[in-house]
C-alpha cells in the first residue's frame, strides 16, 4: 500500500535550512511535509565547524545573515535547547599589517549592517586576547557572533518543526519527483507519495539533483571541510576564531574540548567523506601554532562533511526559473550554519507572500553563465 | 593509600620520580600507572565529574589513564614506563 | 591477482599477538619480509604479554600457567624470525586511508603503504556499567591480570572478581595463587548455564578441564563462588570499599577494596572499519565485526583478519587464523602456499568454533542489564553520559539508531570512542526502541582511532627496516 500525503508544501532535505524552513511555515500554518533521506541535521549542517558567524561573510548575505542572527538569539524559546549556543564574539585575525588593513576594509564597507565590527591590535589585542599566539598582529572582532553546537541545533529545527505539526519522514530518499498541473508528486520508493502546492529544495550538497529534475542544471562541487577536535582542556578561549586569508579556524567548546578545522577531507564516494591524513597533520600543526595552549593535548577524532559549492561561493536561494512554486536554497559554500535558519525564514516568506523581505537577487539560480564550472 | 599492591618481582632497580610534588619510589619496569598507584589511589580527576579515576582496562583502550606531568604533558599511564625524575601530578587541572 | 615479485609486496600484519606472529611466520616462510606494528613493547599481545624488560625474573610458567608452554612458543617463533621481519613496537596505526597506514611511534607519524594487510588487532573486556564502576579500584578482568602479569601487582588487598566467561575463573585462580585474598567471584551466568553447556564444551576436554581446574582450586581454598549474580553498586568514593550485589532478587555486601570485572572479550574492529570493511551481526560476540571467509579474507580484498579482532575465538584460534589468514595472502598473491596445512587449519579452526559455541552458551551474556540499570548510572566514562541520557534520546524519537544517539549525547564521543561504553548503548537504545542490539546499527570508527598527539611531526626519513 503507497501512502499518499497532500500538503501545502513539501520539503526535500532535512538540515538546518529545511529543518526551519519547515518551522516557520507550520508557525504561519501551512502544512509541511519533510523528505530526509538520512538524519535530520546528520549531513553538513550537524557535522560543519559550529561558528555562528555573520563576520566575513559578502556584503550581500549580511541582511539575511542578521535576520538569522535575530532567530539565533531566541533559540531556546524555539527549539526548546540552547544547543550549547554562546555569543562569545567572533574574532577574525591578522597575520600581517595588509591583513589588518584588508579587516579594517570590511569593517568599513559593512559599517550599515550592524555588526559592531571593533578593531583590536599592538598591545591591546595582546592584553585582551593573551591565549592566542604570537603569529597574529590583531584582528576584527564582532561581539555579538559565537557559536553552537551542530549536532544539537541542527536536528532542533526539524524536531521542532515536527512538534509544530510538520510530517517529517526520516530514512526516506526522494526516488524521483515532477509536476503534475499545479502540484509537485514526490515519490519514495513505492512506499510514500507526496503531493504539494509548494516544493523547497534544500538538499544540500544534493540539491543540484533536485534542480536538475526541472531543467535548471547548476554548477555545484561537493568539497569536504577538515575538522579535529582535542581531548577536553581547561577553558582558555571564549571566541570563536576565524583568519583573514583562510587556513585554521577554531573554537572552544563550552566542555572545554577545542575544535579546529582547516584544510579538505576526501570524497569515499557522492555521499561520504573522510578526513584526509596529510589535511590533519597540517592542521594539527598550525593550529598548535595559533593557540599554544593545546600543544600537549591530543586529537581524539577528526570529521568531515559533504558540503555544496557555487562558483562564486554565495548560496542559491530563491524563485526556480522553469517552475512555478518551487523554491531553491542550497550551495552555501561551507558557510550555511549561521544563515540558515534567516534562510529557512526567507523560504517561509516566498510560500507565503511570492517574495521575500531579504533582498535575493544575488542568490539567482540563472546568474551562472551555461558552460560555468564551480572549481575546488 | 596504594591501590596497587605488589606481590612479585620486588627485586627491580628503584626508580625515584615525584607525585604531586611529593618524593616517592618506584621500580625500574613500571608503568606510570603502577608507579602512582603503588603510591596513591587516584590518576587523575574526571574533567566533567571532578570524580578520581585509576585507569580502567590496562591494555590501552579505555583511555581513561591519560596522566600529565608538571610542565603539561600528557601520557597514557598504562603504556608508559616510569623514569627517573619525572614529575607526574593526579591533582585536577579543572578548577571547579 | 597475478604472480608478483616478492620485493613487491608490501605485507604489513598489525598485532604482535598469537594471530599476527603466527601470520608472520607463514609470510616469512614464504620468503616475504612483513612490517609487523604493534602497540605493545614487547611481542606477545595481551594473553601472552612479556613482561618488561630487565629485572623481570617470574619463569614463564608462573606467568601463564597451564598455558606456559603456548606461550613460549608464541614467543619462540617470534624471536625466530625477529631478523626477517620489520617490526615496530610502541607503534600504533591510527589510521587507514588509501591502501596506508598511519603509525605513531615516539611521538612521529609516518605513512606506511601496503599491498596487503592482515588486521590481528586482538581484544579487550566487555563490559556493561553499574553505579560505581568507576570509582579507583574498579578495573577489567584483563586489566587485573594485566596488573599481575606484567607488574607484580595485584589490583587490591582484596578482591572480588564479577561478571562471566572464562577469564572471571582463570584471573580469580591467579591472584589466588599469588597470595591475594580473593573475597568472592560473582558470575553472571545461572548455575545450569554452565551444566546445560558442558557436553558441547566435551569437544576440548582439555580445555574445560583447566575451567574445572581452576573453580575446583577456588572452592578448595574457600572462595566464595555464586551464580546469577547481578551488581548493584560499589560502595566508596575515593576508591572501593565493598561490592553490593543480589543473586536471586537478595543483596549481599561484600567487603573489598577492588573489583575485577568483564562480561567476556569485545573486537577491537576500528582499523577494519577505516580500511573499508564490510561489516555484519554477530549474534553470538552481539557486535558488529567485520566479514570474513574461513580463511580470514575480508570483503576489501587485499585485507585480511584474524584472532579476537575480528570475532572472538581465544588465543589458540588466533594462532590458527593467523597463519590461515597468511596463507590466503600468499593465494591471492599467485605464490606458492601449502594446501594440506589450509586444510588443517581450517578443520581446526571449525572445531574451536563450535566450541566457543558451548562456552558462549555456559556463560551468557546478561541481557536484562539494559532493562535495570538506574537512568543516573555513567554509561560512557570518557564524557560522563548516563543511561537515562541515553534511553531520552531514544524514547523520544530523536535517535533510532547508535550514531545519532552519540551525536546528541556524546556516549563514545571521548577519548575511547565508544570502547568502554559502546555495548552498553548498544543494548539501551535497543531496549528503550524495542528492538534488539542488532537493530540500532553499528557505532563508526573515525581517526585518530586512539588519541593522536596535536604536537605529532612526521617522522624524518625513511622506513627503518
Amino acid at each position: 500500500m503507497r501512502e499518499i500525503l497532500d500538503c501545502d508544501v513539501a520539503v526535500v532535505g532535512g538540515g538546518i535550512v529545511g529543518g526551519s524552513a519547515a518551522l516557520f511555515l507550520r508557525r504561519m500554518g501551512f502544512s509541511v511535509t519533510l523528505l530526509e533521506r538520512d538524519w535530520c541535521g546528520a549531513k553538513a549542517s550537524g557535522v560543519n565547524f559550529g561558528g555562528v558567524r555573520r563576520q566575513g561573510r559578502p556584503l550581500e548575505q549580511l541582511p539575511l545573515s542578521q535576520r538569522a542572527h535575530a532567530i539565533w538569539g531566541r533559540l531556546p524559546e524555539l527549539l526548546g535547547t540552547d544547543a550549547e549556543y554562546i555569543r562569545s564574539g567572533h574574532l577574525k585575525l591578522a597575520r600581517s599589517e595588509a591583513d589588518l588593513e584588508s579587516l579594517i576594509a570590511y569593517r568599513e564597507r559593512s559599517a550599515g549592517f550592524g555588526l559592531d565590527l571593533e578593531i583590536v591590535a599592538g598591545d591591546e589585542f595582546r592584553r585582551r586576547f593573551p591565549a592566542l599566539g604570537d603569529r597574529a598582529v590583531g584582528g576584527s572582532l564582532c561581539p555579538e557572533d559565537g557559536h553552537a553546537n551542530p549536532r544539537l541545533v541542527s536536528p532542533a529545527f526539524a524536531r521542532a518543526a515536527a512538534a509544530a505539526g510538520a510530517s517529517v519522514r526520516e530514512q526516506t530518499p526522494l526516488d524521483r519527483v515532477e509536476r503534475d498541473g499545479d502540484r509537485f508528486v514526490l515519490l519514495s520508493g513505492e512506499a510514500l507519495e507526496v503531493r504539494s502546492r509548494f516544493l523547497l529544495n534544500t538538499a544540500g550538497a544534493w540539491s543540484h539533483r533536485v534542480a536538475d529534475a526541472f531543467g535548471e542544471p547548476v554548477p555545484l562541487v561537493s568539497l569536504h571541510p577538515n575538522m579535529a577536535v582535542t581531548e577536553p582542556l581547561p577553558r582558555f578561549l571564549d571566541v570563536n576564531i576565524g583568519v583573514e586569508g583562510g587556513g585554521v579556524y577554531g573554537r572552544q567548546a563550552p566542555r572545554g574540548n577545542m575544535v579546529v578545522g582547516g584544510g579538505r577531507g576526501f570524497a569515499l564516494d557522492a555521499d561520504r567523506a573522510r578526513p584526509q591524513r596529510d589535511a590533519v597533520l597540517t592542521l594539527m600543526r598550525d593550529a598548535a601554532e595559533l593557540f599554544p595552549q593545546i600543544r600537549h593535548a591530543h586529537v581524539i577524532r577528526c570529521w568531515t562533511g559533504v558540503e555544496g559549492y557555487t562558483p562564486d561561493r554565495n548560496p542559491i536561494i530563491g524563485p526556480s526559473r522553469t517552475t512555478p512554486n518551487l523554491f531553491h536554497a542550497f550551495g552555501f559554500s561551507g558557510a550555511g550554519f549561521q544563515i540558515g535558519p534567516g534562510v529557512g525564514e526567507a523560504l517561509a516568506e516566498l510560500v507565503r507572500d511570492g517574495r521575500s523581505s531579504a533582498p535575493l537577487d544575488a542568490f539567482r539560480i540563472d546568474r551562472f553563465p551555461p558552460d560555468t564550472t564551480a572549481t575546488p | 593509600m596504594a591501590l596497587l599492591q605488589r606481590v612479585a618481582e620486588r627485586g627491580r632497580r628503584v626508580v625515584r620520580f615525584v607525585l604531586d610534588g611529593r618524593p616517592v619510589e618506584a621500580l625500574e619496569g613500571d608503568t606510570i600507572l603502577t608507579a602512582m598507584l603503588t603510591n596513591g589511589d587516584r590518576l587523575r580527576r574526571s574533567e566533567f565529574a571532578d570524580t578520581p579515576r585509576a585507569g580502567f582496562c590496562l591494555m590501552g583502550a579505555c583511555q581513561d589513564c591519560w596522566v600529565r606531568t608538571e610542565d603539561g604533558q600528557r601520557l597514557r599511564a598504562c603504556g608508559s614506563f616510569i623514569e627517573d625524575g619525572m614529575r607526574l601530578v593526579s591533582e585536577g587541572e579543572w578548577q571547579s | 591477482m597475478s604472480a608478483a615479485p616478492h620485493t613487491l609486496l608490501k605485507p604489513v600484519i598489525v598485532g604482535a599477538g598469537p594471530a599476527g606472529i603466527r601470520a608472520a611466520e607463514a609470510l616469512v616462510a614464504a620468503g616475504l619480509r612483513p612490517v609487523v606494528i604493534d602497540e605493545a613493547a614487547r611481542w606477545g599481545g595481551q594473553i601472552y604479554r612479556q613482561p618488561p624488560e630487565g629485572g623481570f625474573v617470574r619463569p614463564k610458567s608462573a606467568l601463564y600457567g597451564f598455558e606456559a608452554g603456548k606461550a613460549d612458543a608464541v614467543h619462540r617463533a617470534m624471536a625466530t624470525i625477529r631478523d626477517r621481519v620489520d617490526y615496530r613496537p610502541r607503534t600504533l596505526a591510527w589510521n587507514c586511508e588509501e591502501r596506508a597506514l598511519d603509525l605513531l611511534c615516539d611521538g612521529a607519524t609516518e605513512v606506511l603503504p601496503f599491498s596487503h594487510l592482515i588486521l590481528a588487532t586482538g581484544a579487550t573486556d566487555r563490559v556493561l556499567p553499574f553505579p560505581g564502576w568507576t570509582t579507583p579500584g574498579v578495573f577489567t578482568l584483563g586489566g587485573s591480570q594485566v596488573a599481575l602479569k606484567f607488574q607484580g601487582c595485584a589490583v587490591g588487598r582484596r578482591v572480588t572478581f564479577l561478571g562471566t566467561g572464562p577469564l572471571l575463573y582463570l584471573v580469580a585462580y591467579q591472584y589466588l595463587k599469588a597470595g591475594v585474598e580473593v573475597a568472592g567471584v560473582f558470575d553472571t551466568a545461572p548455575f545450569d548455564a554452565q551444566a546445560r553447556a558442558a557436553a558441547g564444551m566435551l569437544r576440548d576436554p582439555a580445555t574445560l578441564a583447566k575451567g574445572l581446574c581452576y573453580v575446583g582450586w577456588l572452592r578448595a581454598h574457600g572462595v566464595t563462588i555464586r551464580n546469577n549474580v547481578r551488581p548493584v553498586r560499589v560502595e566508596g568514593g575515593e576508591r572501593v570499599e565493598a561490592l553490593v550485589w543480589t543473586q536471586d532478587g537478595r543483596e549481599e555486601r561484600t567487603p573489598c577494596d577492588a573489583v575485577a570485572f568483564g562480561l567476556g572479550l569485545r573486537s577491537e574492529t576500528q582499523l577494519a572499519d577505516l580500511a573499508g570493511c564490510r561489516f555484519r551481526f554477530d549474534a553470538m560476540d552481539r557486535a558488529w565485526l567485520p566479514e570474513r571467509d574461513p580463511a580470514g579474507r575480508s570483503s576489501v580484498a587485499g585485507v585480511y583478519l584474524a584472532g579476537d579482532g575480528s570475532g572472538i575465538a581465544g588465543a589458540d584460534a588466533a594462532e590458527a587464523a593467523g597463519e590461515r589468514a597468511a596463507l590466503a595472502l600468499l593465494e591471492d598473491a599467485g605464490l606458492a602456499f601449502a594446501h594440506e596445512r589450509a586444510a588443517t587449519l581450517d578443520h581446526k579452526l571449525a572445531r574451536i568454533a563450535a566450541f566457543r559455541r558451548a562456552l558462549s552458551a555456559a556463560f551468557p551474556f546478561p541481557d536484562d542489564w539494559a532493562g535495570a540499570i538506574a537512568d543516573d548510572t555513567m554509561v560512557c566514562r570518557c564524557e560522563g553520559v548516563t543511561a537515562g541520557a541515553l534511553r531520552a534520546v531514544a524514547t523520544t524519537g530523536q535517535a533510532r539508531e547508535i550514531n545519532r544517539a552519540k551525536a546528541l549525547t556524546r556516549a563514545g564521543m571521548g577519548r575511547c570512542q565508544g570502547r568502554m561504553c559502546g555495548a552498553a548503548t548498544t543494548e539501551l537504545l535497543a531496549r528503550a526502541l524495542g528492538t534488539g542490539p542488532d537493530g540500532v546499527g553499528r557505532l563508526r570508527a573515525q581517526p585518530p582511532i586512539k588519541p593522536l598527539p596535536v604536537a605529532a611531526e612526521p617522522a624524518s626519513g625513511g622506513s627503518a627496516s
